[in-house]
């Protein structure tokens, strides 16, 4: 078998790798703004960054639809998602229960996903957003719970409007989508009880 | 079963780290980042079956096992005295299932179970408090129908429990409610902070420390991530109010912890100590001492420490 279909190997030591990358995305999520680290040792498909690959590999599976860009979905990633979690790839982004986007990409709009509704907004779907970079981008504060008084982060790569679509979400409190900025092995957590604001 | 089928005395129980499988850890994870992301609303949980009877502690022991690894040190307690029943079984648990490192200390501890306390050592950044829930929801003794409490915190329709604040003060001048008591997380949903005293209410607002709460019967989780507002209901005229005590605690003169009445003979005496007991303990190894300390340690009901 050529070594571009292979799938690549998953947690070498399930229970405590997912373990740990859990601790990292509750903080994350518990803390909105601050970078935390997912220390997996784990080799990535194509196309999905590391900390993106553990957070699947840790959350989702047969009860989680998964959605992707096509050509991820198509792809060596979309096979190692199969294998690795047996989640259902979806092509309907409100259908997820997780997905994944490239920042600078224009579709899908956060909105499009499934945002929960009145008596049940925990059924949101989790955007996992890629990003080439979670430092030296253009400001953005944030204020919310998990965050004494106010702080800043400075992803790059978010397409132009992105800071719209965030506060859009958040203004539909509860529901809403819940984002997770990755890059590398690091996350940082926005969930829609985060306002962001453009820093002035 | 034959003696070869027996298992060896040193075998390991073959059930994964910390007792539940894979994939219920990651349900519960999944039910746990929702639920941080919607301070106070009860995000539905398959609450599984544990080796202890539900309404001791399941919801609380499923959350534990599905964040403690390696990394932690736990602590367990049960009205806020580590050496009860029910906080002795929980960490033997955790000892046995997970390798869990134990300890009594508040400042040690990275996570602290517990029933219906809240340690008088003030909680740390990074501490995480995981609290066991009899009854996840505030409203059920005012509408018993699951389908109306719903639509009640999805609209935000809280009036009936106003009213029945108003009710209490109406009938007895004040509101009577002193655990349990209700509080609104993040200007949102109501929610209840599980049966803790009132006293320990405010110490839930803007807390540095993760909060998570499991009702394992009621299958139910919900979270107060840190620095959240958590406000308890009441009027402008009849403000929140928490219990005070005429004299402090017995043992070791504490006068800003929540005390227990403790009957001592059947003359009708009684004394008021610590309900936190490693609050009371550490104050004691520190030199305070209380009034009845000499009494009660001539009777070796404590042990008498020389700082």
């Amino acid at each position: 078998m050529p070594a571009e279909t292979m799938i690549a190997p998953g947690f070498a030591d399930p229970v405590f790798q997912s373990q740990a990358a859990f601790r990292a995305l509750l903080a994350a999520l518990s803390e909105p703004g601050t970078l935390q680290s997912v220390a997996a040792e784990i080799a990535p498909p194509e196309g999905l960054a590391t900390a993106t690959a553990t957070a699947l590999l840790t959350l989702a599976d047969y009860e989680t639809p998964v959605w992707l860009p096509e050509a991820l979905r198509s792809g060596p990633a979309g096979a190692w998602l199969r294998f690795h979690c047996a989640a259902a790839l979806v092509g309907t982004p409100a259908e997820a229960a997780f997905a994944v986007i490239d920042g600078l990409a224009d579709e899908p709009k956060l909105s499009t996903f499934n945002l929960g509704t009145d008596q049940f907004p925990d059924r949101s779907t989790t955007v996992i957003v890629q990003v080439p970079g979670l430092e030296g981008g253009p400001a953005l504060t944030l204020a919310g719970p998990g965050i004494l008084g106010s702080c800043n982060i400075a992803p790059q790569g978010l397409r132009p409007g992105f800071t719209d679509e965030l506060r859009e979400n958040g203004a539909l409190y509860p529901l809403g989508v819940d984002v997770l900025l990755a890059h590398g092995e690091s996350l940082i957590g926005l969930p829609r009880s985060t306002q962001v604001e453009e820093a002035r | 079963m034959t003696i070869h089928q027996m298992p060896a005395d040193d075998t390991k129980p073959a059930y994964n780290y910390a007792y539940l499988d894979e994939q219920t850890k990651r349900m519960i994870r999944r039910a746990l980042l929702k639920a941080v992301a919607v301070p106070g609303y009860q995000v539905p949980f398959g609450s599984r079956e544990m080796p202890l009877a539900r309404g001791w502690g399941t919801g609380g022991i499923q959350i534990t096992a599905a964040i403690i690894g390696p990394a932690d040190t736990l602590k367990v307690i049960d009205q806020g005295a580590d050496d009860t029943t029910n906080a002795v079984s929980i960490r033997k648990f955790f000892e046995r299932t997970a390798d869990a490192r134990t300890c009594e200390a508040t400042d040690e501890a990275t996570i602290i179970q517990t029933r219906h306390r809240i340690p008088e050592a003030p909680l740390k950044p990074g501490q995480v408090m995981v609290y066991q829930v009899p009854m996840p929801e505030p409203l059920r003794r005012l509408e018993p129908r699951e389908a109306e409490t719903r639509k009640m915190h999805a609209w935000a329709e809280y009036g009936l429990m106003q009213v029945k604040l108003y009710e209490d003060i109406a009938r007895y001048g004040e509101i009577t409610k002193t655990y349990d008591y209700p509080v609104k997380v993040n200007g949102r949903y109501v929610m209840a902070p599980s049966p803790i005293p009132k006293f320990d209410n405010p110490k839930m607002h803007m807390s540095p420390s993760l909060q998570l709460f499991g009702a394992g019967r009621e299958k139910r989780i919900y979270a107060l991530p840190p620095y959240t507002s958590v406000r308890s209901l009441d009027f402008e005229d009849h403000p929140f109010r928490i219990q005070s005590w005429k004299q402090p605690c017995g043992l070791c003169g504490a006068a800003d912890s929540y005390l227990d009445e403790v009957v001592i003979d059947d003359q009708g005496g009684r004394m008021f100590v610590c309900s936190d007991s490693h609050y009371c303990e550490t104050r004691r190894a520190e030199g305070h001492r209380g009034a009845m300390l000499g009494d009660a340690a001539a009777s070796g009901l404590v042990e008498e420490t020389t700082p």
